[in-house]
């Protein structure tokens, strides 16, 4: 059972407790403010102070393929205000209307085999989407749980947990300062945000326990749902939006797993107007150049980054291949991405290994 | 309408007058005190390093329009890196019309000092420098803009980048002057740049001393229009430290300005001196590329009037000395592949050359294609004049709150 879902059931248990008075509405306004709020409840997006219970009108949701953050698990959820759609874009992310806000709580229980004890929350971004664009704001959790502070310099703290398999991790976790959420959040030099690409939203969701954003269906597909509780406008069917494929699932074929996570884990900077459009790499699921998709190519501002390897890609070799060595460092200065984690993405490692050892020198395949 | 005048140039006035110093001292929390600022300031504002030594966990980041970062001098303002944990750079800049002055950035893990996408970046008075002298391990650039326009490097000292110690890349409108970069792999690189003059600087101790190359596949190629004039170009003698695989780690210790592909580069009323490869070096692009726009070769080039003393000794590169020992002992002043042809796609193309190489002689290696070595027929010549004239590019005229920053 996963962590979202262990919440969600929490939320129908608490549900039942307050249903008596009316629910407090979002703080729509405040959202819109030029001055951040100082703490995360001023903003009313959850029932209780510890924003386990998003509030009426707060819609949870997921991504097929995630940006790995140090092993944190993310709830994410969206708020459109009252009356107003999102709009379907096919490439890129939904177009949002103003007032939008994409919540993402940082989160890890003290040990994955029980996902659903102990849960701490590190963190609690939001991308709010203003009149002149999206401001990116993170709230940090205090020890008890009960409140989320505004932090804009950026912060590190270590997180211990315990692993599926048992081990104990300790992470040098690192809360981004303001202009680094922009970093990855840039398109064109502006705040965009990256998850709620229609192709990434484009699976289902197990509502069954949640109840509480206007509609009470069971699982569903999010796009179907979006659209039926009114939050999203013009999307075609499901079975006519390209679907990002979930990097973990071994039934999906490697290929498509691996440009899953490269796209989630790279392109954000990684394309031709993200913050490394310089470096001619691009990552990004529309990619198709052979060339900048790393075959072949020779790095131009790695430095030592390079490791000593002349391309990024080297086909059939992920020893030989810049984009394997720098997944797999822990150095800052070599390894990638240059944010967001502490730690190696072992499996991720793996299946990008496992994308470049099967490559043959004909890419893409036909 | 008068009225309204007077009430603009009042409301202009005010807004001058609202622009504050944003002092940071470097005890307690450097990174949180320091980062804070940088997030606070104001358009117009002046964030103030004072003097000492400020260390931090993680790099720093600007993103506001027309802000000034102020140290008390680079000996004195000292931001430290050793201790960093995250990010590719020392500091970040991603706005425009900022200007980052008088301090210094030490042992950053990526690079040191990098503008990316911005307008009117301004780097003065400033060094970047790996305490431990040249290694591998260092970062890949000191002074670090890219993808900009209107790029201001004056006055900075860089020291031990295992790549470029200044390096602008896919940029327009650049000058870079009266700048010292030593002990670096390459010590100023101008990369798919439009519109560069590099003067009186001086490039020491490096492995080389001053490249301008053009590289295929990237967003903004066909560097061109570069001129490297009044420099000091002497002693590039580290061995390249580069790591493998970076374009630069190609460049023979001791190359005192090499031109890779580009078009219409100018180098003259440089003292180019005591270099053991090559006084100036004209090579195409060896690498295999895939990039049906490319042009790998150097054309439309102009080395003249320089004053070259003793270089090309000791030429560090496979054959060197057995090519020296051909022509007399020593590589001549100018080193040419004199490659003409190259592939296009599967189509072989082939251009007449255009050079104005007058400070010869030159030793042109005849080569048939890019890195084909085998095909050499190392020939001296006294000068090589051919093709038809080749204009020099206008001066660089920098915006002219930018250009007053100058010294």
């Amino acid at each position: 059972m996963s962590l979202l879902r262990v919440l969600a059931v929490a939320a129908v248990g608490l549900l039942a407790l307050t249903a008596a008075s009316p629910p407090a509405p979002v703080a729509a306004d405040l959202l819109l403010t030029e001055t951040p709020a100082q703490t995360l409840d001023a903003y009313g997006l959850f029932k209780d102070a510890g924003a386990r219970h998003p509030a009426a009108g707060v819609v949870p949701y997921d991504l097929n393929t995630p940006l790995f953050s140090d092993y944190a698990e993310k709830l994410r959820y969206v708020f459109v205000p009252p009356g107003q759609k999102v709009r379907y874009v096919e490439k890129g992310a939904l177009d949002f209307p103003v007032g939008s806000t994409l919540i993402k709580t940082f989160a890890y229980p003290a040990d994955f085999r029980r996902p659903n004890e102990n849960v701490r929350f590190v963190e609690t971004r939001l991308l709010i989407r203003k009149a002149n664009g999206w401001v990116a704001q993170t709230y940090v959790w205090n020890a008890e749980q009960t409140k989320a502070t505004l932090k804009r310099a950026g912060a590190r703290m270590d997180i211990s947990f315990i692993d599926v398999h048992g081990q104990t991790h300790t992470v040098d976790y690192a809360v981004p300062n303001t202009n680094q959420c922009k970093e990855c959040h840039s398109l064109d030099k502006q705040v965009a945000p990256i998850g709620p690409k229609a192709r990434n939203l484009n699976r289902e969701f197990d509502y069954s326990a949640k109840g509480d954003f206007r509609d009470n269906g069971d699982k569903a597909n999010q796009i179907t749902r979006w659209t039926k509780i009114g939050l999203l406008e013009g999307a075609p069917p499901p079975a006519r939006i390209p679907t990002t494929a979930r990097w973990a699932d071994p039934k999906a074929p490697l290929e498509a797993r691996a440009r899953a996570y490269l796209d989630a884990n790279c392109a954000h900077c990684h394309n031709p107007r993200g913050m490394a459009s310089n470096s001619g790499l691009f990552l990004d699921l529309e990619e198709t150049r052979a060339n900048h998709l790393g075959v072949g190519k020779n790095p131009v501002a790695a430095g030592r980054g390079a490791g000593g390897l002349a391309v990024s890609i080297k086909p059939g070799d992920p020893d030989a291949s810049i984009l394997a060595y720098r997944m797999a460092s822990k150095e800052p200065g070599v390894m990638m991405p240059e944010l967001g984690r502490s730690v190696t993405h072992r499996e991720g490692v793996e299946l990008v290994r496992a994308y470049i050892a099967g490559m043959k020198t004909h890419f893409p395949p036909l | 309408m008068r009225n309204l005048m007077v009430a603009v140039s009042l409301w202009a006035i005010a807004g001058a007058a609202n622009a504050a110093v944003i002092k940071v001292t470097p005890d307690g929390d450097a990174q949180e005190k320091v980062q804070t600022a940088l997030l606070d300031a104001k358009p117009g504002d002046v964030v103030e390093l004072a003097a000492g030594k400020f260390v931090f966990t993680d790099g720093l980041s600007l993103d506001i329009d027309n802000v000034t970062v102020r140290g008390a001098g680079p000996d004195k303002t000292v931001l430290s890196f050793a201790g960093q944990k995250g990010a590719g750079e020392g500091l970040l800049i991603t706005s425009d019309k900022v200007t980052v002055r008088d301090l210094a950035v030490e042992d950053s893990k990526g690079d040191g000092l990098k503008a990316k996408g911005v307008d009117q970046i301004s780097f003065l008075n400033v060094r970047v420098e790996w305490t431990g002298g040249p290694k591998e391990s260092n970062g890949a650039y000191g002074v670090y803009p890219v993808s900009s326009t209107n790029v201001l490097v004056d006055r900075a000292v860089v020291r031990g980048a295992s790549d470029a110690g200044i390096y602008v890349g896919q940029s327009k409108n650049i000058i870079v002057k009266n700048s010292t970069a030593e002990f670096n792999v390459a010590g100023i690189e101008i990369e798919n740049c439009w519109n560069a003059d590099v003067f009186d600087n001086l490039a020491t101790r490096n492995a080389g001393g001053i490249l301008v190359f053009d590289m295929p596949s990237l967003p903004q190629k066909d560097g061109h229009s570069v001129r490297v004039f009044r420099n000091k170009v002497v002693k590039n003698d580290t061995a390249n430290f580069a790591p493998e695989g970076n374009i630069v780690a190609s460049v023979p210790t001791g190359t005192g300005v090499m031109v890779m592909a580009n078009r219409n580069v100018h180098v003259y009323g440089n003292e180019i001196d005591d270099n053991q490869t090559a006084a100036v070096m004209l090579v195409a692009f060896q690498k295999e590329y895939d990039d049906a726009d490319y042009n790998p070769l150097p054309r439309e080039v102009v080395v003249r009037d320089n004053k070259i003393g003793k270089n090309g000794f000791s030429p560090q590169f496979p054959g060197g000395a057995e090519l020296a020992q051909a022509v007399g002992g020593v590589i001549p002043p100018i080193l040419w592949d004199g490659v003409t042809s190259y592939s296009k796609g599967a189509q072989k193309v082939s251009i007449p050359a255009n050079m104005r190489l007058t400070d010869g002689p030159v030793l042109n290696l005849n080569l048939a294609a890019p890195a084909a070595m085998d095909t050499a027929k190392p020939g001296v010549e006294p000068t090589v004049q051919a093709g038809g004239a080749i204009a020099e590019p206008a001066t660089v005229v920098l915006p002219a709150k930018q250009a007053k920053l100058a010294s």
